[in-house]
């Protein structure tokens, strides 16, 4: 990965409160795996920037090598990486995720 | 490119020795699999790390050959 993709990933991830990286957007998700990941954030109430990664090849490459995670979608809140789908998944259903973002103030109380 | 149950399970066994694999083909097509690893070496461990310490058993295959793995982890009750 170029220092210049570093860079600009680690722009995007410290400068939002919720990123999620994924294969589409979360209108138009284009892998099962992602629209999972938009679905829950939605379900939580979470107002989440996306970036499609199937639009930039520098950022699809560089993400996996910036967390150490091979697979999309990504989930970072607060600059920290948090997991991919099935972490996503195993902490909605646990309310683990509901508490993280309510702790990050990016989601407020329901 | 697809990739057989018992090669995921042997890798992940042979990454991760004691471990306990249980592999699911999802849909039948030798490309989708949901994979349920128990060991004792995931106790305190962060999720992420015990996802990232099965990937590394998988030896960079994850995203590549094998696309769909639906991952659980945990240590043993």
């Amino acid at each position: 990965m170029t220092e210049d993709t570093n860079a600009r990933i680690d722009q995007i991830v410290k400068s939002n409160g919720i990123v999620l990286f994924m294969k589409g957007s979360p209108l138009f998700p284009q892998c099962g795996f992602s629209s999972r990941a938009v679905a829950i954030l939605q379900h939580l109430g979470a107002e989440f920037e996306s970036v499609d990664v199937l639009q930039d090849q520098a950022i699809r490459q560089g993400i996996k090598a910036y967390s150490d995670w091979p697979t999309i979608p990504q989930l970072y809140v607060k600059g920290e990486f948090v997991g991919g789908s099935d972490i996503m998944m195993e902490m909605y259903e646990s309310g683990e995720l509901a508490e993280l973002l309510k702790t990050a103030g990016v989601i407020t109380a329901q | 490119m697809a990739m057989d149950a018992a090669e995921i399970e042997d890798l992940i066994r042979t990454g991760i020795p004691g471990a306990t694999v249980e592999i699911t083909d999802l849909a039948g097509d030798g490309d989708h699999y949901a994979a349920r690893v128990v060991s004792e070496s995931f106790r305190g461990m962060p999720r992420v790390r015990q996802h990232q310490a099965v990937y590394a058993a998988l030896g960079g295959r994850m995203g590549g050959e094998l696309h769909a793995l639906q991952l659980t982890t945990a240590a043993p009750e």
